[in-house]
This record gives C-alpha cells, structure tokens and sequence, in this order.
C-alpha cells in the first residue's frame, strides 16, 4: 500500500492487500474485476480494522458508562472525524447512513417532514408552484425519492437532459433553475457515461434563485478528481452530498450525508426514536443537534470503523494518484474500444471531464450475452441498466455492458476486456 | 468453460430465427412483462378457442414483440413451438415443468417428452442470474391465459 512516483499506483503492492484478486472463477480463469462501480473489493487493512474494534471494543455507541461503551464510542467519533475530514467536512456536518440511498431519502423524507416541523424549518417547506430539478443521466437513488417528494408536497419536478456526446446540456440553465425552483439534485459523475458534470455552473445558478444543492457523490468520492485529489465538498458549494462506503473500498451497510452545518440545524428529523432526541416526554419530544439527530437507533459502528480505515488507505495511495492512474486505464478502454467495429460507447469518448465507468454495447448482441461471454473468460462487468433506466431509454438503449475501473486495476485487464469483447462478437459471429 | 452449455445451437437457432414472433391482430389478452433488472420485455397476446372451456380450451395463437437477450428471445420462441395447439391445462403443465428445470440448479436434464426444445435450457439453470431471462416469456403465458380466461374472452383485434 504505498505510492509510486514514477507510476502513480503501485497496482502489483496495492492487489496484496486484496486477497479476493487473486482467486480464479468458472474454471480457473484469473479473475479480472471491473465491477468496481457496483462495489470496490476492500483491502485487509479494513477487515482488519473492524475485527479488531469487534474483538476488542464492542459496545452500544452514545449510550452507558461502562469502559468499553466509553471506547466504542470515542473510536466511532473519531472514524466520523477522519470520513469528515476525508470529504474536507466539519464532523458535525457528516451524518452516518446505511448507504448513499439512505441518505438521498434522509433530505427528501427531512424536507417533506418540514410541513409538519417547526419555524425554523420553514424554509425547506414545498408545495405545488415549487419546482424540483434534477437531471436525466441521475441513478434511480437519486431520482425515485425527488420524484417521491414531488407527489407528497405537490411541487413539481423538472429535469436537465443531456447530449448526444453524454454532457449535461445546459442551454437550458436558466429557465430550467428559476425563481421557482426549491432544489437542485445532480450526479457529479455518472454511473453509467462517466461524465464529470460541472458543479460549479449549477451550484452558482442555484445560488442565484436560492436554491438547496444536494450532490450524489457516489461515483466521485471513491475516485477523487484529476489533479486535484480527493472530493472537497466544501469546495465545491453544494448544501448536501451523498456517498457510500462500499464503493470505496469500506464495507456495506454505511454510507454518510454532508449537509452544511447550517442547513442541518434546521433540518428536522427523518427516522425517530432512540440516539436523537434531546428530551422526551409522553406529550412531546424535542430532538438533538446534528449529526445525531439523524442517526436514530443504534449506528453501524464497526462498519463506520472500516469506512475509516478505507480512508485512510485511500489517503495513503494518494487520490490524486488514484485519479491519475484510472484516467489512463480509461484513455486505454476508449482508445481500445474505438478500434473495435460494431462497438458503441455510451458517453463521451474522450477522458476529458470523464471518470472511469465506460459502458458500451455491441451492435447485434445483447448486453446480457456479452457480460456471459466476458464472465466465462473471468471478467466480471456489470450489465443491465445499471439503475439509471431513463438515461438508456434517452439514449434508445436497452441495457448496457458497463466496466469500472479503481486503483487495483491494470492496464492488462483492459487488454483482457478488449480482447473479451472480440471473443463476444467472434462467438455470437456479429463482426 | 460452460458457454456451451448455455449457449446449446437449439438456442442460438432459436435466438437468430425466432418462430412465431410479431403481434397478430386476434387476441383475446395481451400482458406486457419486464425484467427490471436488465430492461428486458415482452409483449406476449393469446388466442384460445373457446374460453367457456376453462382450462380444455385451445392455445390457437401466441404472438409476441419482445426485446432482450439470447436467452429470452429464444425461450419466447420455444415457448410458442411448444404451446400453440394445446388446451391451456396442458400448457400449464408445461409451464410447471420448464419452471422446474430452470429452478435445478443444473441437477436436471429436463423431460424431452414434455419439454422438447426447451431441455436446451437445463444449462441456463447454472446460472443464477439469467434464469429470469428464459421464465420472462413464460409468466407472460401463464398471466395472459389466466387473463383471458377471467374475461370472459371478449375477443379484441390490435
């Protein structure tokens, strides 16, 4: 786990630290992971990290007295502490979900609860004449709960499509985010076309009509960005930010929502119960300050604590290093897949303003069948839709084959993936 | 590895040169299916003979428009092989059968009796992930005959 001047990543000493790399599947077959933006494989240093705490520190978390209660919850905040500090966030401004579709509907669920909450929530209060826009290249998780809160509060919602080359077409900016608008939730970088979407641009409009921004950071913060490093929501304006950990090398079951401080204050509560309230009485209950006003019941400790640990294995390879090292397994994947007739890519071809999701299709042959043909070599893609179904009917597709690549990838299993796609088109005798 | 053993030339036979396929205009129920993990659909309308039969009237047509993968293009096409001509009891049992070899898990062979081209698709209950695909057109059967059968079998034309 260390970084290499000359080559960025030192892919051959990160994949020691992912045992799972190594096996071979459907007969022997060196496993080549591409799945990554499905889900990351995680390294030992994370497993480590939370057997450890469970063999030696497990307990209930902001609840008892006892010395390991005390433990468990000092190593619980101090894993909020360093995600936080990961995202460039305050602690209290970094809330613990379940995963980033958790904390999409804690916004959505929190802002529709605004109705029925006190004065200081008022601004977060929509109803019909109140416009919600989001944009057609989102995943499902950050559509269905926007479109969700429009049918429970009567706003409306209104969308950015995007261009033929998978740019969001912005022509429309100012009517689109107007006077009206409420809020403006986007992907910084899609899941499906890989496309960076300009942060700046919509956050500075949104501004303007005084909108709340909430960014879906899930195909970001795992990835950082080219020549900067990691994610920095401050940095980047947005009001709310989701992301999960089991795409960046921590565990399922945790993901976490930023929300500026100030925002969160006046947000009211999504799930009730134990952990966040302040006082509660058989009449009324009055609720604690954030973030554990939004983590109600018992959290996800050692998950929080592998989250954190997989931080501090990012940090140690350099995300601005593992930018670098995926925008040239990319270039590599478009150059190769270009070569290729029959092969069509979804999004934009050139790595510029492009992360390393590259979904393709091949003329005459099914998604389905090509990802059989691939995993029967060892190469494991994700196909279907990919929870983004109206970007592929926008672009009169079906489905799509979609490879992701992360830090433990080499510019081998992007031959292999090329060569896997020859062999699709050879067996099914569509080239 | 196993390609073959899902990829059977029946199948790919099947898939290239499907059999019975397009929406004709006589039906008496028409379901649209969806596999929503992969976007995959079907149109699927029926024709029986005479629905006061219950369950002895004749399958006279399947017609179908459906769009996905090898697999389910392919089992759409079997299906209307095996089906068309059959009383709607008969090709429930069918049904049954072909549900049972895809739930296998790769222990079955399948009927050839019963099943005939369909036992080409013993190899795709190997696979966990596409057995939906080969059922997709199946359940379209059984809810459009049950269907047709509830209606009363007023005829419509498409």
């Amino acid at each position: 786990m260390q970084s290499n001047g000359d080559c960025r990543v030192d892919v051959a000493a990160v994949r020691r630290d992912f045992p799972i790399l190594d096996r071979t599947v459907r007969g022997g077959k060196r496993l080549v992971y591409l799945d990554s933006g499905a889900t990351s494989q995680k390294p030992v240093q994370v497993l480590d990290a939370e057997r450890e705490f469970l063999l030696s520190s497990n307990a209930a978390v902001h609840r008892g007295a006892h010395q390991l209660s005390e433990e468990a919850t000092g190593v619980y905040e101090k894993a909020r502490n360093r995600v936080a500090e990961f995202v460039g966030a305050a602690s209290e401004e970094l809330v613990f979900t379940k995963n980033a579709t958790e904390a999409i509907n804690l916004v959505a669920y929190a802002i529709g609860n605004a109705a029925f909450a006190g004065p200081k929530s008022t601004r977060f209060r929509l109803g019909p004449g109140d416009e919600v826009v989001v944009t057609e290249m989102e995943h499902h998780a950050n559509l269905v709960p926007w479109q969700e809160l429009c049918k429970r509060t009567g706003a409306t919602l209104r969308w950015f499509t995007f261009t033929d080359e998978g740019r969001l077409d912005l022509s429309e900016i100012d009517t689109l985010i107007n006077e009206r608008t409420r809020l403006v939730a986007f992907t910084h970088r899609s899941n499906v076309l890989g496309t960076v979407n300009p942060v700046d641009v919509l956050v500075a409009r949104a501004r303007e009509v005084g909108a709340i921004t909430v960014l879906d950071a899930c195909q970001s913060v795992p990835h950082g960005v080219l020549g900067v490093g990691a994610v920095n929501f401050p940095a980047l304006g947005v009001d709310f930010a989701a992301f999960t950990g089991h795409k960046m090398l921590g565990p399922t079951g945790v993901g976490a929502l930023y929300g500026r401080a100030e925002l969160l204050d006046a947000l009211p509560p999504f799930l009730t119960g134990g952990s966040m309230i302040e006082s509660v009485r058989m009449e009324e209950t009055t609720y604690t300050a954030p973030p554990q006003r939004f983590e109600a019941g018992v959290p996800m400790v050692s998950q929080v604590i592998g989250l954190a640990a997989a931080t501090d294995y990012l940090t140690g390879v350099g995300m601005a290093n593992i930018a670098a090292h995926e925008q040239e397994l990319t270039e590599l994947a478009l150059a190769g897949l270009a070569q290729i007739p029959g092969v069509r890519v979804l999004g934009p071809t050139d790595a510029v303003n492009r992360g390393g999701a590259v979904s393709f299709n091949i003329d005459d042959i099914h998604p389905h069948d090509v990802s059989q043909v691939l995993d029967s070599l060892g190469i494991a893609v994700r196909t279907g839709h990919h929870c983004a179904w109206p970007l592929h009917r926008k672009l009169d597709e079906a489905a799509s084959v979609r490879a992701t690549f992360y830090l433990y990838n080499d510019a081998d299993e992007v031959a292999a993936l090329l060569e896997g796609v020859r062999e699709a088109q050879r067996y099914f005798k569509a080239a | 590895m196993q390609l073959e053993s899902m990829y059977q030339e029946i199948i790919l036979d099947h898939y290239r040169n499907p059999h019975h396929k397009g929406l004709r205009d006589q039906y008496q129920a028409e379901v649209h299916h969806v596999n929503p993990t992969c976007g995959d659909e079907v149109t699927l309308r029926v024709r029986l003979s005479d629905v006061a039969l219950g369950e002895n009237a004749v399958i006279e047509d399947v017609s179908y428009a459906s769009q996905g993968c090898s697999i389910s293009q392919a089992s759409a096409s079997v299906l209307s092989d095996l089906v068309i001509g059959k009383e709607v009891g008969e090709a429930l049992a069918v049904h049954e059968a072909f549900l049972e070899l895809m739930q296998s898990r790769g222990e079955s062979a399948g009927d050839e009796e019963v099943l005939e081209d369909a036992v080409a698709f013993a190899g795709v209950s190997k696979f966990p992930a596409r057995v939906k695909c080969a059922l997709l057109s199946w359940m379209a059967l059984k809810d459009a005959t049950a269907q047709a059968l509830s209606t009363g079998g007023d005829e419509k034309h498409g």
